[in-house]
């Protein structure tokens, strides 16, 4: 029951605030606290989730299970691939919540329902075991983003949300069709027998085109990425935290729990052409990352490039690549958001993005300067905070895999050092010369609530990251072996099949 | 083909039960149009709230029905597929009846007339989906059809109307004709007009070219009625020009009535010729889908826009019917189902679409700002629009589920990608309705909502939002009970 606890209770909470009427600041504030409540119980439910959670087997664990129809059944439970994506969602929602009272002045009602419906979309989304129900919650997704961005959005809102939604869209319909297929082929949506049933390589081919549509796009992966810069720019700062620190996971999480699970042989044929565009990714949106005037647009980009090294890792098939993969989403995710959340703090005192338009920070917002120093020392990977990890893990794998994709790679760490650190000279450091910002506030005491809190993890990680590698090595290991197996058996039977 | 009971003879009242439902409406129209007649100071009103209790009674009383049984020499069938499409005709006349009232009068529609006439359609309605032979197919297609042209043109002072209601008439009565031909052909090449005897005299290796003939003309017949392109044409003309309330009607009942019958007529008379008019089930179905797409996105009108939302709806429920297996047809059943439901309240909400000075509105760009203004309505409309892209978790993509469920496990795959890359073109249009009410600012006040529209919204976007949870498994159940009667 926990899980559908936890799925739910944002939904419960987005019904009792459609009861809420009235206009005005009142109101206003009593759904702000409604819906802090809402997300702060459900944070509770989930870290409690984790503290329950069995890191020693690789089984599902709080397994839920009501039969629907033939093809949908309502199937719950988590492992170690998945488990750690629900806190992080559920602990970076009151911080979203508490950013509308600064941001958000219009519909905050309307606002806070449409946030509350979309947290239950991507829990459940992460903590279901039925394919077509992840489908149903994935896709899902799509309607309440797309008011996010449209209606609380900047200038170019309306553009930015159709690209944000078309590209999902015709992504993911393509993959509606591979999990229809893989019903007929295996008799069931059922997630756990999936994972053990063995499609034909032929098969694996097609279906493994189909989901990387879908997962390519919401990755982003270059070249897909095209509707992420837009939609990061002209989303509220709420949105674009959650558009970053989750909803790209939610890509990765599906190649791993399905493509390099489900169909080895196809993403062993294809690693080459995945390492390419994550290569591709790394250094080109990196380039472009380092010429970019919009704050907002520049961290978008280095979004890119960041999950870049994620499913380089991920398609390396090997422990140290998914685990650094795992580690690398979970630390961008708090990071990212982290990083959004900055922007948003300076975006509602001066109401512009453009990088010129700052500088000198240091002198009026050193608390503001300090937190921001660690997300951005995170963002480059420095050692001792959480972005290293993820990074250096990625690195390994790949080095075992291919030397040259290292080797290029390695130029994206070299970039990202200079774009997010150019970024943070040019906000925080030099004169404070523009009078504009001669009167600009610290931390208020609410931001401060959202921000501490996302420093510590971030230095708690660089330093101890032994509650996420633990919590996820028992499935990573199981993950790695079946692909170890499967390509063992695949190449085997090429050997032999030479042989005669 | 396995009808269980073959009473072909009437001994008694009692041995006519299977068919009580369609008597008591033809008796009860009849008995409705003569009080209307003789009671001289009647209100349109009453009639039309009398005729909506007709027909709950006919549902009722459909609902209760025994099992199944073959009638009157054989041309009149009840069986669960029968049951379920009459079901949602019934359910969607009486609907579209309701959501009328309360706009009748500025429609031209608050005449007796109006509801006696629907209430007719309906009966004609029934009868096409009990038809078990090509005689009463026709006979309760044409009922069908004379109510709906007169019903087409009842704003006679209105050019628009008139208009309308010609065009359906001038296409309906050529497609009836080569429905009529089509029948004679097979007639002629089987002996028969009996539709489970036809089966019979057609094997796929002895099957002559004038019975593919015959079951070409057939089935263009009917792709008329539900309008599939390419005999979709008069369909933007007609729902643009018609009264708002018969447009709704026309959206709704027709098509599944219509549908019905072209489940029946392929996956019964023509079973052992599969390959044949699947090939055509499959075009009819690419061309709908893809034209409806492509073609709504330049309409302003939203009655047009609606129009092409339906023909691209018609695409949708055929991919389950190109399968040729139960599955298919069960996709098919469950696809009407939701879609009568998306269009009653779509329509539920048009009609509540007014000025504060009461002129009604026709074009998308006056619904801007209508969530500021009318919140609710807005967030119904909303829903049916996601509901229509057929987005999870709503009701329209489980129907999208189940038809290109069965189109994936016949390997209809180029269907099957053409028609979720449709899909994705058509979300175009539907999300140009949301922009206009969510993101742009208000230019005019918009009218209250009568009282029975906002029930039928909330009744209606209650089930779209919880579509898997509540009506989900059993309309799944008893559409699968439906398809394997056939």
């Amino acid at each position: 029951m926990l899980l559908s606890v936890i799925t739910f209770l944002p939904a419960l909470g987005a019904l009792v605030l459609l009861f809420i009427t009235g206009k005005g600041e009142a109101v206003d504030n009593l759904s702000r606290w409604i819906a802090l409540g809402f997300t702060v119980a459900t944070a509770a439910l989930s870290l409690w989730l984790w503290y329950l959670f069995d890191p020693t087997t690789t089984a599902f664990q709080f397994v839920e299970n009501i039969p629907f129809s033939d093809s949908i059944g309502y199937r719950m439970g988590v492992d170690g691939i998945s488990v750690l994506f629900i806190p992080l969602t559920a602990v970076l929602m009151p911080a979203v919540v508490l950013t509308s009272w600064g941001s958000i002045t219009k519909r905050v009602k309307e606002y806070l329902i449409v946030f509350l419906i979309l947290e239950t979309f991507m829990i459940g989304a992460f903590a279901t075991l039925d394919l077509a129900i992840f489908y149903v919650f994935f896709e899902g997704t799509l309607i309440p983003m797309f008011l996010i961005i449209g209606i609380w959005g900047g200038a170019r809102r309306i553009q930015a949300t159709y690209k944000f939604f078309f590209y999902s869209f015709t992504g993911t319909v393509l993959m509606l069709l591979a999990i229809m297929y893989m019903y007929w082929q295996a008799g069931t949506l059922d997630i756990r027998v999936l994972l053990d049933f063995k499609f034909p390589p032929e098969v694996q081919t097609w279906l493994w085109i189909g989901f990387f549509a879908s997962f390519a796009v919401k990755m982003p992966m270059w070249p897909f990425h095209r509707w992420l810069p837009e939609a990061h720019v002209e989303a509220p700062t709420g949105g674009s935290v959650i558009l970053a620190a989750i909803l790209l996971k939610m890509g990765g999480y599906g190649f791993i729990r399905f493509s390099i699970s489900m169909f080895p042989d196809a993403s062993h044929q294809f690693s080459t052409f995945v390492f390419v565009l994550s290569i591709a990714a790394i250094i080109i949106t990196s380039l472009i990352a380092l010429v970019q005037t919009d704050i907002k647009k520049l961290i978008a980009y280095s979004s890119v490039a960041h999950m870049g090294f994620v499913t380089m890792g991920i398609f390396t098939g090997n422990i140290y690549g998914i685990h650094g993969a795992i580690f690398q989403m979970i630390s961008h995710g708090v990071v990212s958001a982290a990083l959004f959340l900055c922007v948003g703090v300076v975006y509602d005192r001066m109401h512009t993005r453009e990088i010129d338009a700052y500088g000198g920070f240091v002198e009026r917002m050193p608390r503001y300067a300090f937190a921001f120093m660690v997300f951005t020392m995170a963002n480059v990977g420095l050692p001792g905070t959480s972005g290293f990890i993820g990074e250096f893990l990625t690195m390994f794998a790949v080095f075992q895999v291919n030397t040259w994709v290292a080797f290029f790679a390695a130029f994206g760490v070299i970039l990202s050092a200079g774009y997010a650190l150019w970024l943070y000279r040019r906000v925080i450091f030099g004169a404070l010369t523009k009078e504009s910002l001669k009167g600009i506030l610290d931390l208020d005491a609410r931001e401060a609530v959202v921000l501490v809190p996302l420093v510590i993890l971030t230095i708690l990680f660089g330093f101890y990251p032994a509650p996420i590698l633990d919590a996820t090595a028992a499935s990573v290991n199981l993950v790695a072996q079946n692909f170890a197996n499967a390509i063992g058996a695949a190449s085997e039977a090429a050997v032999a099949a030479a042989g005669h | 083909m396995q009808s269980a009971i073959t009473s072909s003879d009437i001994t008694s009242f009692a041995s006519l039960a299977p068919a009580y439902p369609e008597l008591l409406l033809a008796v009860g129209t009849v008995v409705l149009l003569l009080i209307a007649l003789f009671w001289k100071s009647h209100r349109s009103g009453v009639i039309a709230g009398v005729a909506i209790v007709l027909l709950i009674a006919t549902f009722a009383l459909l609902v209760m029905q025994p099992g199944d049984a073959v009638l009157f020499n054989g041309v009149f069938i009840v069986d669960g597929f029968a049951r379920y499409m009459k079901a949602l005709v019934l359910g969607g006349a009486a609907f579209i009846l309701l959501i009328s009232l309360s706009s009748a009068r500025e429609h031209g529609l608050d005449k007796f007339e109006y509801s006696i006439l629907i209430l007719l359609a309906t009966l004609g309605m029934m009868v096409m989906v009990s038809a078990n032979d090509l005689m009463s197919l026709y006979v309760g297609l044409e009922l069908q059809s004379l109510a709906l042209y007169v019903v087409a043109a009842m704003k006679r002072d209105d050019s628009k109307a008139t208009e309308a209601g010609l065009k359906y008439f001038v296409l309906g009565a050529l497609s009836s004709g080569m429905l009529l031909y089509g029948a004679s052909l097979v007639y002629g090449f089987t002996g028969t007009t009996q539709i489970d005897q036809i089966v019979n005299a057609i094997t796929a290796e002895n099957r002559s070219i004038g019975l593919i003939f015959g079951m070409v003309f057939l089935l263009a017949g009917i792709a008329f009625k539900i309008s599939a392109v390419p005999f979709h044409m008069w369909t933007p003309d007609v729902y643009e020009g018609a009264p708002t309330p018969v447009t709704a009607f026309f959206a709704a009942a027709p098509k599944v009535a219509a549908m019905a019958l072209f489940v029946r007529v392929t996956m019964v008379s023509f079973e052992s010729v599969t390959r044949d008019w699947q090939q055509i089930v499959i075009f009819l179905s690419i061309a709908s889908m893809g034209l409806a797409a492509f073609a709504a996105i330049g309409q302003n009108n939203l009655k047009r826009l609606m129009a092409y939302s339906s023909i691209g709806h018609v695409g949708f429920a055929l991919v389950g019917l190109s399968a040729g297996t139960i599955t298919g047809a069960e996709g098919v059943a469950v696809y009407m189902a939701i879609y009568v439901a998306m269009t009653v309240g779509v329509f539920a909400c048009l009609l509540s679409f007014k000025t504060a000075d009461g002129s009604p509105i026709e074009t998308i760009g006056e619904l801007a700002g209508l969530s500021r203004k009318r919140p609710f309505v807005a967030a119904i409309f909303a829903i049916l629009m996601f509901s229509l892209i057929g987005l999870p978790p709503l009701a329209g993509f489980f129907a999208k589920w189940q038809v290109f469920l069965a189109a994936i496990e016949q390997g209809l795959f180029v269907l099957a990608v053409i028609g979720v890359l449709a899909s994705a073109v058509s979300a175009f249009y539907y999300l140009r309705i949301v922009k206009v009410m969510y993101f742009d600012e208000p230019t005019h006040e918009f009218a209250a909502v009568p009282a029975e529209l906002g029930a039928v919204m909330a009744g209606v976007g209650f089930v779209v939002v919880t579509y898997f949870v509540t009506v989900g498994a059993p309309l799944t159940a008893a559409a699968a009970l439906a398809a394997g009667s056939l």
